[in-house]
């Protein structure tokens, strides 16, 4: 899989499983100012990442997590390994 | 001087209608609401049928970010709050000091029962980690308050009930009690239930309490019919704004009665029988009429808990007698249950709506699927087609589970 097609389920799975407005993800918007995510909305994304790409995120890496494309640096670091 | 409770908004998603009026016509043409079930198959069930919300759309409430995040029972009285609120012309900014002096109460018998079950698969199936973050909050009864609360900006007491099938009748009253006593001034009061879910579906109908009517589901609710055998589980939300009449007045609302009796008791007999005779249910309803300072002979109408079991339906009909005397036989009494199944938690609130309706348009909606005479139920059951009658003064009851037993009394604003 490369960045764009990462890139690209990345937002889909913000719009199905976060209910994220889709005009609104880029990949420098942060997910706590810019989405809205809350704490709650963080652990609904790392399950959705884990389910949806096969990749693990330990608690300590999903806290490094601040915005979009950095969601897509980390799976496609972990894709990568 | 004494506050007094008036009710000035009012809302509801429930089997019969997505809003009060679609519903209330609904409810006077004496049309049922149940079916079979189309939220899972249910065909491996001991009941296929129950009397759902159709074609309910959160989104058209909720923004989507947030609908998904809630489960259907918070959904259902999100919207019906929503319309409540628009009724009554009430909506606060986040810095409005009024916004201090309104409150909630909201009875629901078991939350979330969807996401509770879904939750446990989950668990059972996945394994603990992948339980969703929004689990608990999706489930907790309190919730649907703390919702409102967050949504419209209700800042005062916040608090829910749940006694079961009496839970909403208890927000409605405690709510009017809160008024009364000065902690707020306007309290969003009503129930709301989702259960509709297979755990649900089976555990109710092992406790023997459903009809197993399947073979005619929208005759299967037919309280105090001889032939009667359970009730229809219901799903639904109702919505009452109570204000303090001064307030009211002061904003020119539009009034649509006033609250004026609350009775509670317990039988402190059985978890889901009621105690033969009635004897809690009529300390019940003898409260209320105290509480309200009538006479039983001032009650207009009753709306009924009338849930179609054989227990239920015998044992309110003697305890009627005994509160009413003689006059039980001259008073209009229905069972909406029978059209709208049995809302559990948000039964009474959608009940002491009806009652605020029958007071508005002096008709009461009938008791439908009536056909054979009971000799224990021998009282005026408002029998299939709805009735024309001056309501200046009306009860509801509700009974739950636990032996809780709630009476209201509504009456006509002077």
């Amino acid at each position: 899989m490369d960045r764009a097609e990462v890139e690209a389920k990345m937002t889909d799975l913000l719009v199905d499983e976060l209910g994220l407005d889709r005009d609104k993800i880029r990949m420098e918007a942060t997910f706590e100012e810019d989405l809205e995510v809350d704490s709650l909305g963080v652990v609904e994304l790392l399950m959705a990442l884990e389910d949806n790409f096969g990749v693990a995120i330990p608690d300590e890496e999903a806290e490094e997590i601040t915005t979009v494309g950095g969601a897509v640096d980390v799976v496609m670091e972990k894709l990568g390994d | 001087m004494t506050r007094r409770v008036v009710v000035t908004g009012l809302g509801t998603i429930n089997p019969l209608g997505r809003d009060v009026e679609s519903f209330w016509r609904a409810a006077l043409d004496g049309i049922s609401g149940v079916g079979e079930i189309t939220a899972f198959d249910a065909s491996e069930m001991k009941v296929h049928f129950a009397a759902e919300v159709k074609d309910f759309d959160p989104e058209e409430y909720i923004e989507r970010k947030e609908a998904r995040r809630l489960d259907r029972y918070g959904q259902l009285f999100w919207a019906a709050t929503d319309q409540a609120l628009t009724d009554a012309g009430i909506s606060y900014e986040e810095d409005d000091p009024e916004a201090l002096r309104a409150g909630v109460v909201v009875g629901s018998g078991i939350g979330g029962m969807i996401s509770f079950q879904d939750g446990i698969d989950t668990m059972r199936e996945r394994g603990p980690g992948r339980v969703s973050p929004l689990t608990i909050t999706q489930i907790i009864s309190n919730m649907a308050a703390g919702l409102v609360s967050i949504r419209y900006n209700l800042f005062g007491p916040n608090t829910c009930t749940v006694t079961a099938c009496a839970a909403s009748a208890n927000a409605i009253g405690d709510a009017a009690e809160i008024i009364k006593r000065g902690a707020a001034d306007v309290m969003v009061a009503g129930g709301a239930e989702a259960p509709v879910c297979e755990f649900a579906v089976a555990g109710f109908s092992q406790s023997r309490a459903l009809s197993l009517n399947n073979d005619d589901p929208q005759g299967a609710s037919r309280p105090f019919d001889a032939d009667r055998d359970g009730f229809v589980m219901g799903e639904g939300a109702a919505t009452l704004i109570l204000e303090e009449r001064g307030h009211a007045l002061a904003r020119r609302a539009k009034i649509y009665g006033e609250v004026i009796g609350y009775g509670m008791s317990s039988d402190g007999y059985h978890v889901t029988l009621p105690r033969p005779g009635g004897g809690g249910a009529a300390r019940a309803m003898q409260h209320a009429l105290d509480h309200a300072g009538v006479e039983s002979s001032a009650i207009d109408y009753i709306n009924a808990h009338g849930t179609s079991t054989v227990a239920n339906d015998s044992t309110e009909t003697a305890a009627i007698k005994s509160v009413f005397g003689g006059g039980a036989y001259d008073v209009p009494i229905s069972s909406t249950k029978s059209m709208t199944g049995h809302l559990l938690g948000g039964a009474g609130a959608l009940e002491s709506l009806v009652c605020i309706l029958a007071i508005r348009d002096g008709i009461v909606p009938p008791t439908i699927n009536y056909t054979t005479p009971d000799p224990e139920c021998d009282l005026d059951y408002v029998p299939n087609e709805a009735r024309e009658v001056g309501v200046e003064t009306a009860m509801t009851n509700s009974f739950g589970f636990g032996g809780h037993n709630v009476s209201l009394v509504f009456t006509a604003h002077d």
